[in-house]
């Protein structure tokens, strides 16, 4: 028997629905509105006539941005630092939950609070910009001299995804572990074959979120990469952000297309690979989320 | 560790005298070879420590290591930015002297600072907290799964956004008006300006250049941002409560909001806390990096609302080779981030038993 609703819970049902509409169009409007405007015309996008669908089209925009070699010099360093980053903190992150994770570990408390401090104190900014130029003089001298490299190993590295993924391999029940070593199993194979198989949802998770902050990094890349050539797209997107207040850049400029459209072509094509990988990991998030398990 | 007698001596009844616990030697023995035993254990389980040599570096290197850097906070200035600091000599306390008691402008920007990183937190917790709660029982409502999917996959993406692109589109969104090429205002601007929300003078200086906008625009970016995807731990909360508890209520005469105080907040206060220890956590850790995208539009105006601490510390630090002082303003401030998310896991674990750490 289908209970009616009662007022009050069809008011909130109207509400809810209405709310969450308009809260969702807020999500999706600047990104219509960047695609528009990157393929609106100079007039059309400087005196704010593209509001939802783009105006006097064209496509030089794109074009020149196309044309400007720094741009993927830009696209190929980010990833370059997306993806040997990713596979670094992946490496170091499964390694180091896998030995978490096992209760026969000597000082186990030891490490684990070595982790979750750095989660309660960081040195800060200024500090730990000391740290990567002291670090920076290190990988010169013995010869890493493209500053990618220091970013790569340094960056990132956040100790509530390496607890993600040592809960999550504390959950694999240690009867298949056993059983694994019954048959001769070395410690690797059983990480290999039965621990990392049994989590391979968790730690598609950890390696998206590890790969879209490495491609979203912005501050100690602009910091620590000195080389044009060697800068990652955000820093480029922003430099040419800083152009349009340069007054003695944009006074001769007569293009069809406004400056303003050559950034926002750069953040659709920023955006773009994250919109590809989306659709997958959309259905893990809820593993991504962790509630109370920081503790042993 | 208590002694007793008994462990090392036992009353032999056919003697009728005293002898030793054979027990105890065993005992003795364990302890004297606790770290052969320990050592042995280790060698056994080698592979195992190997795996944790990665994961121990980089923490070392570029986690703890920059805690030691922080002991510049005691040490005199190094102009050139290149010497060890093991290797400057120390100077006492002076560098926080300056900073908390000095009077002159340096100090009174620390202060301004240290209230604006609180204050932009603090609103973020009052604001910020609520909403992806209120999303979250919002989607709770949504009977449909294709329906609650599409709102889900749309509300999430914001979360997925760089800083930069997020701050350059807020940046040209509420651009200023050009006197000389007449060039309108930012669309956003134009558009708060025709619901009345500000004044044409405000839309025609941008508001990224006018303090009293900062912390509205780094608030709501920020529940753009963060609304959709934070409210997935309290969705799995709600979805979680069975029906029956529902159903009870309803046949007790409960409207909506009897349901929501009787059922629905009871079941996810566990989950409610746990975030707010995080979100208390992370208090005066005001990501920088938006704040330095952000503010650099205007001039030092914005400064008034917008300095934070790390922002402060950059300035003096990176660009005005004040290291020492900048270390001073951020172990502060750290530390002080530290004693706030001990206390609040500590005031949770003891008032309800629910605690992160």
């Amino acid at each position: 028997m289908k209970r009616k609703l009662e007022i009050s819970e069809l008011i909130f049902k109207i509400i809810s629905y209405v709310l969450l509409t308009v809260f969702a169009i807020m999500c999706l409007y600047p990104f219509l509105f960047t695609i528009s405007s990157s393929i609106s015309g100079e007039h059309a996008v400087e005196y704010n006539e593209v509001v939802l669908l783009p105006k006097e089209v064209q496509f030089e925009a794109f074009g020149s941005m196309f044309n400007d070699n720094l741009f993927w010099n830009a696209y190929s360093n980010t990833l370059f630092l997306t993806f040997y980053g990713t596979i670094w903190e992946i490496f170091l992150s499964i390694l180091g939950a896998y030995a978490l994770s096992k209760k026969r570990l000597m000082f186990r408390k030891g490490f684990n609070f070595f982790l979750v401090f750095t989660m309660w104190f960081s040195a800060g900014m200024v500090p730990q910009y000391l740290n990567y130029l002291a670090t920076q003089k290190v990988f010169n001298s013995i010869g890493i001299t493209d500053d990618k490299w220091l970013v790569v190993l340094a960056m990132g590295m956040h100790a509530m995804n390496i607890i993600l993924l040592r809960n999550s391999f504390e959950g694999v029940p240690s009867e298949i572990e056993e059983a694994a070593i019954v048959d001769g199993a070395t410690e690797m194979q059983v990480l290999w074959r039965v621990y990392i198989p049994m989590s391979k949802s968790i730690i598609a998770t950890v390696s998206l979120f590890f790969a879209i902050s490495r491609w979203n990094g912005y501050y100690w890349a602009k910091q620590m990469i000195s080389n044009t050539y060697e800068k990652p797209l955000m820093v480029y997107i922003r430099e040419k952000l800083d152009e349009l207040s340069d007054t003695d850049k944009m006074s001769g400029w007569d293009e069809i297309y406004s400056p303003k459209s050559v950034i926002y072509a750069l953040i659709v094509c920023s955006i773009i690979p994250i919109l590809v990988i989306y659709p997958f990991i959309q259905r893990y998030f809820a593993k991504g989320t962790n509630v109370g398990g920081v503790k042993e | 560790m208590q002694l007793n007698a008994s462990d090392y001596l036992i009353f032999d009844k056919d003697t009728g005298t005293y002898i030793e616990n054979p027990e105890q030697a065993v005992r003795d023995d364990v302890e004297k070879h606790h770290w052969l035993n320990v050592g042995r254990t280790i060698i056994k389980d080698w592979r195992l420590y190997l795996m944790l040599v990665p994961m121990i570096a980089v923490f070392l290197l570029w986690r703890y290591a920059p805690m030691y850097e922080l002991l510049a906070c005691f040490k005199i200035d190094d102009p050139t930015g290149v010497t060890p600091v093991a290797d400057l000599s120390y100077r006492g306390f002076t560098n926080f002297q300056t900073l908390l008691l000095g009077g002159d402008a340096l100090s009174i920007s620390f202060w301004r600072a240290f209230r604006n990183t609180f204050l932009l937190s603090f609103y973020g917790l009052l604001f910020g907290f609520p909403m992806p709660i209120i999303v979250a029982l919002f989607f709770n409502e949504i009977r449909s799964n294709i329906a609650r999917s599409i709102y889900q996959v749309i509300t999430y993406l914001p979360k997925f956004i760089s800083t930069v692109v997020m701050t350059s589109l807020i940046i040209m969104l509420v651009a200023p008006w050009d006197p000389t090429t007449q060039k309108e205002a930012g669309i956003v601007s134009q558009f708060l300006n025709q619901l009345g929300l500000i004044s044409d003078e405000a839309m025609k200086n941008g508001l990224l250049r006018d303090p009293t906008f900062f912390r509205a625009i780094y608030q709501i970016s920020g529940i753009w941002e963060g609304a959709g995807y934070d409210s997935i731990v309290f969705f799995a909360a709600i979805i979680a409560i069975s029906p029956t508890s529902y159903e009870a209520a309803q046949i007790d005469g409960a409207g909506k909001m009897a349901q929501m105080k009787y059922v629905v907040l009871p079941s996810i206060l566990s989950t409610i806390v746990i975030m707010l220890i995080t979100r208390i956590g992370s208090l005066l850790s005001v990501g920088y990096e938006k704040v330095l995208l952000l503010y650099d539009q205007g001039t030092d105006v914005m400064y008034t609302t917008a300095d934070v601490v790390s922002t402060f510390a950059q300035r003096n630090g990176i660009l005005g080779g004040l290291q020492g002082l900048a270390s001073a303003a951020e172990m502060m401030n750290n530390v002080v981030g530290m004693l706030l998310v001990i206390g609040a896991n500590t005031i949770a674990r003891k008032a309800s038993n629910v605690s992160l750490y």
